[in-house]
């Protein structure tokens, strides 16, 4: 792939601060946005330990996620034992109607072959054959959370998705990126079912990552898609692909099932949802409803309000790729230049980024391009950095451990354009109200606010 | 190498739980073999991070691809008074070329950019699963990166899958005793020099006790290592006491620091009144007995006399508060139990705890303390705790965060008492705080709301004219 050599990757040998985090990970968020779904870590204890908490402190919600427990003995002998008895111990216990396997560094060091473990698995287990199984391969050493959640997505459209003589016409099937909140899929439902149309949305993280209240306690995740409904996507109209690292997986749909799919980068931004607008008015046949048409107007309203404080303004942005790819866009869109964009790992959409400055690197890369920015636009761990060089903080993504309703945020659509340019927005605002220049230092009354300064 | 060590440390004579197994379940070791689909917990390397990163002028740089460090760094609490350090985190950041290849030359690299742009005292590299797998030589870089620099770089061989946090924690202290401590010699000594072992300054801890020794006059030569400097920790075998605060984790480095330079240990706690008031006690009588002024223990008592009561006064409006109520207490080990006095001083009935991480000591301790009917959970799982609190059988769950949303699910009030909790509890003020936590749960008008059954659920219509 020689597209991707164009952007510099930092030349340290130490990565300081890091930005990217591992493919399981990733991998796991996919899995939890499948009903009554046990994640499951292919690799050593600690590993999943460190994921959980992770996404603990995000979303703030209970996370299933178990591990085959590989020890130094079992590493050297291979891990298939390992991983039966896992599965077998999952299923007894907990009877989840799938399991969603990632591997890690460990189990990819030593190189298992996946694709023939689940054929074994298959066949020495009978009595397990209503349980679904995916496996995914997620090496911590190559690619990050992105690709890990492409690839589970990817092996879950290849191992259940099934083709369908009948086509329903008013199903369509959203492959939802890692960079769309548990709000912004609610959001697209929402938008979608507007034009009377059902989507089934894969992964779908607004059932079972946007605080449930159970009547009992699983340990299995809680809502999302079910594996019935992944398995009916075959019958869909078609299919609307959000994300460069979502194509992968929708091409893998198109090719086993035949039902169209129509790419979007993104859907952040006036006109990026305008097109979406388009799309679903032509699938359903249907005039977009009242609604959408005053979330429109409002949008157009608030971008004629806020180009001000957003004209020229220097900003510097450090996120997943395909988040990264909406937000800089969104950025751009407003009249604000983008100098500096830090992206943890090498991804197609880089290529069409639009910044003066576009790495591969980590917060501490995003710390010296950021020094005379007016905000940075990153995840909560942004903000050591910009709180040493008095740069404020916008904070997008994940982790999100120090703001509360992380998972909610809406940024898709009219509507959650609208508050993204609010939010961003009111930060210039504030410091143009309040006469507080740039750099401030110690004492500069942020009150904790999203200045990022260590007030929190 | 790392086999041996893992041996020494499971042959721990300083350990009681140890001592009472067999030759060869001594070989066994302390971690349990893992129930692959049923373990949950952290690995060596994730245990040896706690026990070394609140050194907070070093650097901590961990060795392997982005897992290890890219999920983990920039989650946990131990506050610094000063350097700032130890909260960036570094990482080698292997790449498959790395794994195919070989770390080594990377790994010093990054060494060489860490010591020349941040001039640290010391540089600590963690051992993770994939280098231990192809083979790095940790050990080898860093004598070499040492030399060549001329700093300290200190190998931490604790991969995680060789076992458990708490095996990560005595590998840490393996690392400090075989390359740190003994290896500066302190400006000045004092006869009332004491080192505190195993106490991270979570949330600012250390500083709720630290006052207290000062007022009494015995110096905190090295604390390991909350707030911790890396010169300080290198001194530590010039302290006249050792004091243990988790005897689990760390009594490997008090039994070699006695057995190496002759000072003796105990096991304390901050954590509760009595056992507050017994630590400051201990220390100020060992340190009489190695030789400081006799004055030393009447300053101690002087305080104790005057903190205790202090803090029963405080502690007197939450009785009527806390009268009735009742706490269901989730937490490894020896820590919680101290605190049990001091909350059912305050009024709150303990109805029982999981015993989990507890040693069979701990829990004949906690039989004699609170009777048979009392309840010890081994192994409880979440659903039962679950309906434990939503039949009301408690009002109040005390735990770590991982478990913390089998309560609130269940809506019933909790409080965090682990490693990311905010608030300190330690010494005299620290138990004043952790009631005032409590009552401000409790009280908190949310739980009578929350329980509200939906407009459109059945339920008594009384809500509506209940409604003013
Ligand atoms: S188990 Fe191994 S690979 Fe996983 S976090 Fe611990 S050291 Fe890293």
């Amino acid at each position: 792939m020689s597209h991707i050599q164009r952007f510099p990757s930092a030349a340290k040998a130490a990565t300081t601060n890091p930005l990217k985090m591992s493919q399981p990970l990733g991998a796991a968020l996919a899995y939890l946005g499948i009903d009554r779904c046990l994640p499951l870590f292919h690799g050593s204890q600690g590993c999943t330990a460190f994921g959980l908490v992770l996404l603990v402190r995000h979303f703030r919600e209970a996370i299933p996620l178990q591990t085959t427990a590989m020890d130094q003995v079992s590493t050297i002998l291979g891990g298939y034992d390992n991983l039966e008895q896992a599965i077998r111990t999952i299923v007894e216990r907990n009877k989840p109607a799938m399991i969603g396997v990632a591997t890690t560094g460990v189990t990819e060091t030593k190189g298992e072959d996946m694709g023939g473990q689940y054929t074994l698995f298959r066949q020495r287990n009978p009595d397990m054959a209503d349980t679904a199984l995916v496996f995914a391969n997620t090496p911590d050493f190559a690619g990050g959370f992105e690709d890990g959640f492409a690839a589970a997505v990817t092996a879950m459209v290849e191992r259940l998705v099934e083709p369908s003589p009948v086509r329903i016409p008013t199903q369509v099937n959203v492959l939802a990126g890692s960079h769309l909140s548990p709000g912004d899929v609610e959001e697209l439902r929402d938008i979608i079912e507007g034009f009377g149309l059902s989507p089934i949305m894969l992964p779908d993280l607004s059932l079972s990552m946007a605080g449930r209240q159970p009547t009992d306690f699983t340990a299995t995740s809680l809502g999302g898609v079910t594996v019935e409904q992944i398995r009916a996507m075959g019958a869909s109209a078609a299919t609307i692909v959000v994300g460069e690292h979502m194509r992968v997986a929708g091409n893998a749909l198109e090719l086993k099932t035949d039902v169209p799919s129509h790419f979007f980068s993104r859907l952040t931004g006036l006109e990026a949802s305008d097109k979406l607008v388009r799309l679903l008015m032509e699938l359903s046949g249907k005039p977009a409803p009242a609604r959408l048409r005053r979330q429109r107007e409002a949008l157009v309203d608030a971008m004629l309000d806020g180009h001000f404080f957003f004209s020229r303004k220097r900003i510097a942005v450090a996120l997943e790729p395909d988040l990264l790819y909406a937000v800089t866009g969104f950025l751009a869109d407003m009249g604000a230049e983008v100098i500096a964009a830090v992206s943890p790992t090498q991804s197609p959409v880089l290529e069409r980024l639009k910044a003066a400055t576009i790495m591969v690197g980590d917060h501490s890369d995003l710390e010296t391009l950021a020094r005379d920015a007016d905000l940075i636009v990153s995840n909560s761990h942004g903000r050591q950095g910009a709180a040493r060089i008095g740069v404020a903080l916008h904070r997008m993504g994940l982790p999100m451990f120090d703001r509360l309703g992380a998972g909610l945020r809406v940024q898709v659509g009219y509507r959650g354009t609208r508050e993204l340019l609010c939010d961003i927005g009111n930060l210039f605002l504030a410091r143009e109200m309040d006469h507080e220049g740039r750099g401030h230092g110690d004492a500069h009354g942020c009150g904790g606010g999203s200045c990022g300064c260590n007030a929190v | 190498m790392l086999q041996d060590k893992i041996q020494d440390v499971f042959n721990e004579p300083g350990c009681a739980t140890n001592q009472a197994k067999s030759a060869k379940e001594k070989k066994k070791g302390c971690t349990k073999s893992l129930k692959p689909g049923a373990a949950a917990g952290g690995c060596a390397y994730d245990g040896a991070m706690i026990v070394l990163q609140p050194i907070a002028d070093a650097a901590h740089l961990v060795h392997g691809p982005i897992a290890c460090l890219g999920n983990s760094w920039d989650n946990r609490g131990s506050q610094s008074s000063g350097p700032q350090l130890y909260r960036t985190g570094f990482t080698t950041d292997l790449s498959e070329l790395d794994v195919i290849g070989g770390g080594e030359k990377k790994l010093y690299r990054a060494i060489k950019e860490i010591v020349q742009q941040y001039d640290p005292p010391a540089v600590f590299v963690y051992q993770t699963c994939v280098p231990a797998m192809t083979g790095d030589d940790i050990a080898a870089v860093c004598r070499f990166a040492s030399e060549k620099l001329g700093k300290p770089v200190i190998p931490v061989d604790a991969p995680g899958f060789v076992g458990s946090k708490n095996l990560g924690n005595k590998l840490a202290g393996e690392a400090l005793l075989e390359h740190v401590i003994g290896t500066v010699e302190p400006e000045y000594t004092t006869p009332t020099d004491v080192c505190i072992i195993g106490e991270y300054n979570l949330a600012g801890e250390l500083w709720l006790v630290k006052p207290l020794l000062d007022e009494i006059g015995i110096r905190l030569l090295s604390c390991i290592s909350g707030d911790g400097r890396y010169k300080e920790v290198a001194q530590a075998h010039r302290a006249r006491v050792t004091m243990m605060v988790c005897s689990q984790a760390l009594v490997n480095v008090g039994r070699k620091m006695q057995e190496r330079y002759g000072i003796p240990y105990f096991e304390g706690s901050f954590y509760g009144v009595s056992d507050m008031s017994d630590t400051l006690r201990t220390m100020a009588r060992m340190l009489v007995e190695r030789g400081a002024d006799k004055s030393l223990i009447d300053r101690a008592e002087g305080v104790i006399a005057r903190e205790e009561s202090r803090v029963w006064r405080r502690l007197e409006p939450y009785k009527p508060r806390f009268d009735g109520k009742r706490v269901l207490l989730f937490t490894g080990g020896v820590k919680s139990w101290s605190m049990v006095s001091a909350l059912e001083g305050a009024g709150l009935t303990i109805l029982g705890t999981s015993t989990k991480k507890s040693t069979k000591e701990d829990k004949e301790r906690i039989k004699k303390m609170k009777g048979e009917e009392f309840h010890q959970w081994d192994d409880l799982k979440p659903r039962d705790i679950y309906r434990m609190l939503a039949d009301h059988q408690a009002d109040i769950m005390m735990s770590g965060g991982r478990s913390q949303f089998i309560s609130l699910k269940a809506k019933v009030p909790w409080l965090d008492i682990n490693q990311e909790r905010h608030h300190a509890y330690a010494g005299y003020d620290g138990i004043v705080n952790l009631c005032e936590e409590i009552d401000k749960t409790l009280s908190n008008p949310i739980w009578r709301q929350v329980r509200q059954p939906a407009p459109w659920e059945s339920g008594p219509s009384s809500t509506l004219l209940a409604a003013e």
